[in-house]
């Protein structure tokens, strides 16, 4: 079994009026069914109000399903008494860092998740070292948490969650607020936990440049999974996408565009290095040959 | 009829060891009707920027000129300043609080003394050009989605017909298709009636597909003020300050590299596939 697994979950609200009086039922997760595995790069896609963080908060047991079952590690999350062994397993890393920090000195906030959890104090110290410096933060340690920029806060937090140890870690956007080098700082702290620790990452966002490096990613419609692949196989959907408010990459959209102007490219082109190989060939190749002019080749 | 700063310094702890210099000597003139970006990273001073165009901050020295008049004079009227230069904060769907949406948007109108008929022309009036929904105008703005709300919010502002409007991240949060529609009515907008319109903006790619003119911020201090072709040129330099280009500038270099005749100028989608789809028939 998964390290994540929903089995056909639904969740309802009932919305009410100023009175009180019912006004109806919102169905914001309809019949989701995920199976994610131990150490897998999850992305989550879906507009405004298309249940992706209503489903994300299922994971870490903020919300329960109205119908259906998750269960994280093999827990079930609607068990009382596993709820702290849940959110320790699943960690949960949300969008405005000013929200999730709260410590007065870096090292104090990422220690306060362990210390919570009972940890000995020197293995506190242990985990908010090791913690830092996964996430590149470890030269801040003494300093507060105040004065440091949009992606370091929010670099802080994913290290106060990493300090619990966790096998998963779920992101509602959690570069919404960033400028572009937080952005990259942050995505590149995340693609590191799952590639060096191991750990299950789900990722929800709105960029999606940040999430080609992903094994498997769901789109969102009305809470429901309305597609579901490899990151080339959703971006080579170009109009699909759009009809569910969402987009690509700029870089395969320009490939889009070229091929509606009658360049021969593949779908789904995902880096500007795969780009520029497609149109060499596209262009018949001779390119190749002026485009080495005594430089060195296009890999990096 | 445009907006001057002249030498404008905003120090704030001054005089105390936490001193910090948010605004350094800065010249800058927005004249009419432009649309205008401004980008830098988290703590570069674009916010404090431009909340001294409304005079939420005041200047530590240096003068900042309205149409000609000093903004700081005695008797220069700044209530009436806030409502010819309207700010949108960010995430301002926050700051919603009425029962319905059209007394939402009626607040700003009401506030500066018109009556309630008239209040609600101009309210009408806003929420028609952020294209919301008529069927929306009677509901709770509580219920809507965030990109409605935004729209909301924004209509508040619009709503006090202002002649300079300042979106701090209009789009944040939003999904790709919230964040496009935003932003081309805003751009509709300022072509309809000829507002003048400031975006704050973390991205780039926005403010190449819309504005005319970057105004790029770093440490508090202007560091480039050009068309977008220009600025976007900088690329290398706009990543040391925390920044970066379109990722369509990286993709034409990359084919300059590698010999395509391209013009590397291009800095939206547009541009960029004519560039290409030319560069790729001549090879």
């Amino acid at each position: 079994m998964g390290i994540v697994r929903t089995d056909s979950i639904t969740y309802e609200y009932i919305r009410r009026d100023e009175e009180g009086n019912v006004e109806g039922i919102t169905t914001a997760v309809d019949r989701v069914s995920l199976d994610v595995e131990e150490g897998e790069f999850i992305a989550i896609l879906g507009h405004n109000g298309s249940g992706k963080s209503t489903l994300a908060k299922h994971i870490n047991a903020i919300l329960h399903p109205t119908e259906g079952a998750v269960w994280v590690d093999g827990m079930d999350t609607s068990r009382e008494e596993d709820l702290w062994d849940i959110r320790q397993t699943a960690g949960m890393v949300f969008q405005n860092p000013d929200n999730q920090i709260i410590g007065q000195v870096v090292e104090e906030d990422v220690g306060f998740g362990p210390e919570n959890m009972g940890v000995p104090t020197r293995e506190i110290w242990e985990r908010v070292e090791e913690s830092l410096k996964a996430v590149g933060m470890y030269e801040y340690r003494r300093h507060s948490p105040n004065k440091l920029s949009g992606g370091q806060k929010q670099r802080v937090s994913i290290a106060g969650v990493l300090a619990m140890h966790p096998k998963c870690i779920v992101l509602d956007e959690p570069t919404a607020m960033l400028d572009p080098r937080g952005r990259k700082e942050v995505i590149r702290a995340v693609r590191g936990l799952n590639q060096v620790e191991g750990i299950t990452v789900i990722l929800i966002t709105h960029y999606m440049e940040e999430i080609i490096h992903a094994d498997r990613v769901f789109v969102m419609d009305q809470g429901r999974i309305a597609m579901e692949g490899t990151p080339r196989e959703i971006f080579s959907q170009v109009e699909k996408l759009k009809d569910l408010r969402l987009d690509v990459p700029q870089v395969t959209l320009l490939a889009y565009e070229l091929q509606k102007r009658g360049v021969a490219l593949p779908d789904g082109i995902l880096t500007t290095e795969e780009f520029a190989d497609a149109l060499s060939r596209a262009a018949g190749g001779n390119t190749e040959g002026h485009g080495q002019g005594g430089r060195p080749s296009g890999k990096q | 009829m445009s907006i001057i700063f002249d030498h404008v310094d905003y120090v704030y702890g001054g005089d105390t060891p936490l001193e910090v210099k948010a605004l350094d000597d800065i010249c800058l003139q927005i004249p009419d009707g432009q649309f205008v970006g401004i980008i830098g990273h988290t703590g570069s001073g674009k916010s404090t920027l431009v909340q001294h165009m409304n005079g939420l901050l005041k200047a530590t020295s240096g003068h900042i000129y309205f149409n000609g008049e000093d903004i700081y004079d005695r008797d220069f009227p700044m209530k009436k300043l806030r409502s010819r230069v309207g700010l949108v904060f960010q995430y301002p769907e926050y700051q919603l609080f009425e029962v319905d949406v059209l007394s939402d948007v009626c607040f700003g109108p009401k506030n500066l003394g018109l009556d309630r008929k008239e209040a609600e022309l101009k309210a009408f009036d806003a929420l028609r050009k952020v294209g919301l929904p008529m069927e929306l105008y009677y509901q709770s703005p509580f219920e809507l989605s965030g990109g409605q709300k935004r729209r909301v919010a924004i209509a508040g502002v619009l709503a006090m017909e202002p002649e300079v409007l300042i979106l701090d991240e209009p789009t944040a949060g939003l999904d790709p298709k919230g964040r496009d529609e935003i932003l081309s009515q805003i751009r509709q907008l300022q072509r309809d009636t000829g507002i003048t319109i400031l975006l704050v903006s973390h991205s780039m790619e926005d403010v190449a597909e819309y504005v005319e003119r970057i105004i790029v911020m770093n440490n508090g201090r202007v560091l480039y003020d050009d068309v977008p072709k220009k600025v976007f040129a900088r690329y290398k330099d706009l990543e040391e300050i925390g920044l970066a280009a379109p990722q369509v500038t990286y993709i034409l270099h990359e084919l300059q590299r590698r010999g395509f005749p391209v013009d590397v100028s291009a800095t939206t989608i547009e541009e960029a596939a004519e560039t290409i789809r030319k560069a790729a028939a001549k090879c």
